[in-house]
Formats: structure tokens, sequence, C-alpha cells
């Protein structure tokens, strides 16, 4: 058990109603990225990059696919203009707000929480801001995104989030953090 | 620890993050094919020492399938090239090539 005068070396916290559209189609294609950015208000990123402007933004999942974040009751609405821009264009796109669970991970030693737990390079150099990963999470798959500020996000589907709950708040637990990383990076 | 380079993102990707797909280069036998040709392409596979040339997919990341030519023995990476190449791209046969002189690609199976 923790004790309760020692803080977490990082706050773990679940998004609630995260909005999240999966779009997939050839991503550098002129209506694709147009109509991504029509609705996301950021333009395409590139390989292993996510952009955001406030609430709204693109992640990089795949060469072929790109998952737009916004509020979760603009979702429709963006989903109809989506359609509607890419008449005729080899796209698809999917709400997938339901199928999946979004993490915030905070605080001095939020990179190391990660760190723990997953095989992929997440040192500053490597994972800086606005990089994002699709990788493992323990047993599961996840995609992590660094957004500056030491803070990260991570989503993982949401049958699973329980289970990646309770695993950050293991390696956060006080006393965890291991100083590989500089605190705060 | 195996770690291959997805040729499609970019990736160093570990092991475990990785689904195997094993030999790569086979050649489909369809329904046309005698009994022989397509028992083989189901069940008769290369069990090398040294270079192999495998099949591999970004299973926890961009979720293609890749190939890679490796050495089963000191686990030397080769290279990582594109599922749709028919054959090893030169550059991955040079690099072979550098470990073990004369190396030649035996061909499709």
């Amino acid at each position: 058990m923790s004790d309760p005068h020692t803080p977490m070396i990082a706050q773990i916290a679940q998004a609630p109603a995260q909005g999240m559209i999966t779009l997939r189609g050839a991503l550098s294609a002129r209506k694709i990225a147009a109509a991504a950015r029509a609705v996301a208000g950021v333009a395409m990123p590139g390989p292993l990059e996510c952009r955001f402007d406030g609430a709204r933004g693109i992640g990089w999942m795949s060469p072929d696919e790109a998952l737009i974040l916004l509020p979760r009751q603009d979702v429709a609405e963006a989903l109809a203009s989506l359609q509607k821009a890419l008449v005729g264009v080899h796209a698809t796109v999917v709400d997938v707000s339901d199928a999946r669970a979004v993490f915030r991970v905070t605080g001095p030693h939020a990179r190391e929480v990660l760190a723990k737990l997953s095989p992929a390079d997440l040192s500053p150099a490597a994972f800086g801001p606005g990089a994002m990963r699709r990788t493992r999470l323990a047993q599961v798959p996840v995609a992590i995104w660094a957004e500056g500020d030491g803070a990260f996000s991570l989503i993982c589907f949401r049958s699973v989030a329980v289970y990646v709950g309770a695993l950050l708040a293991e390696a956060a637990q006080p006393g965890g953090a291991v100083g590989y990383f500089p605190s705060g990076a | 620890m195996l770690i291959l380079t997805c040729p499609y993102c970019g990736v160093a990707a570990d092991e475990t993050e990785l689904a195997p797909g094993g030999q790569a280069h086979l050649t489909r036998q369809g329904p046309g094919a005698d009994s022989a040709a397509f028992e083989a392409y189901l069940f008769h596979r290369k069990n090398p020492k040294g270079v192999h040339f495998e099949r591999w997919r970004h299973a926890h990341g961009c979720g293609k399938w890749f190939h890679a030519a490796r050495d089963t023995v000191t686990l030397q990476v080769f290279g990582t090239y594109p599922a749709q190449s028919l054959t090893p791209p030169d550059t991955i046969l040079k690099a072979i090539a550098a470990t073990y002189p004369g190396f030649e690609w035996e061909g499709e199976a």
C-alpha cells in the first residue's frame, strides 16, 4: 500500500469522453489532408507525429491512418462534414470514441512511468513534444503522444482500460522513480 | 533482443512489438498445382543456421507486414524491406555479402 503522505511520482487521470475519429486513406492526398484539416484545425502531421490546437488535433497512426481528436459533442458534425468532403475519394471515416479510453500522465516522472512499461525508446531525445508512437504497454497495445511540459497522453482499447489504469497507478507508486531520465523531462 | 526497423513507419520496433510470420518469398500454389508442390508450399520451410529471410508484422504499431533479413545464429540484422518486394533489394544482399562474402540468394521457395 502506498503511504498517503508520500506523493505519487506521476499523476494518472482517465480523460472523460474524448471524441475520436479514425480516418483511413492516403494521408498525403490533397483532398484527404484538406478534409482532416477542416475538422481538426491543424495540418496533417508527418510520420510519428501529432499536432494539436487546443482541444482538437490529429495523430499519425500509420502510413494510411490518422486519428482525429476533438470534443465528444462535435463528433457527429465532424463525421458528417468529413463524409461530405470525401465523396468519391478512397477513404473511410469511423467514430471510434467508444472504442478507446484516453489516459493523461503528468508530473515530474511521467516519462519514466511510461518507459517502465513499454519497450519503446521514450528518452527525451527520441520522444520529444509532438512525437507519437504506437507501442505496447505491458501486455496491451497503446498509442502514446508527448504533449510537451512533461505531460503525456495515451490511448488504449476501452476493454483494457481498467488494466491500463492499474498498471500506470502501480508504476507511479511513491518511491518508483528510477532516475534514468531527468525529472520533468 | 531483436530490434527490427519497420520500413513503413520507421520505428525501431522491439521483438515483442512484432508478430512473426515465418519464411518470406514463398510462391503461392493455387488450386491448379499438383499435390507435391502444394504440400511443399504449405509445409516445407527452411530452417537455416545463418542468413534467413522472414516476414514480420508491426503488430503493436502501424500494423504493416514487412520482410527482414537476419542471421539466425548471431541475430545480426541485415535490413528490412517492404513486403511487396518479390526479391530482396540489392542493399540487403550487399549487407549480407559484407558479412558472408559470396552469399547468393537462393530465389523464391
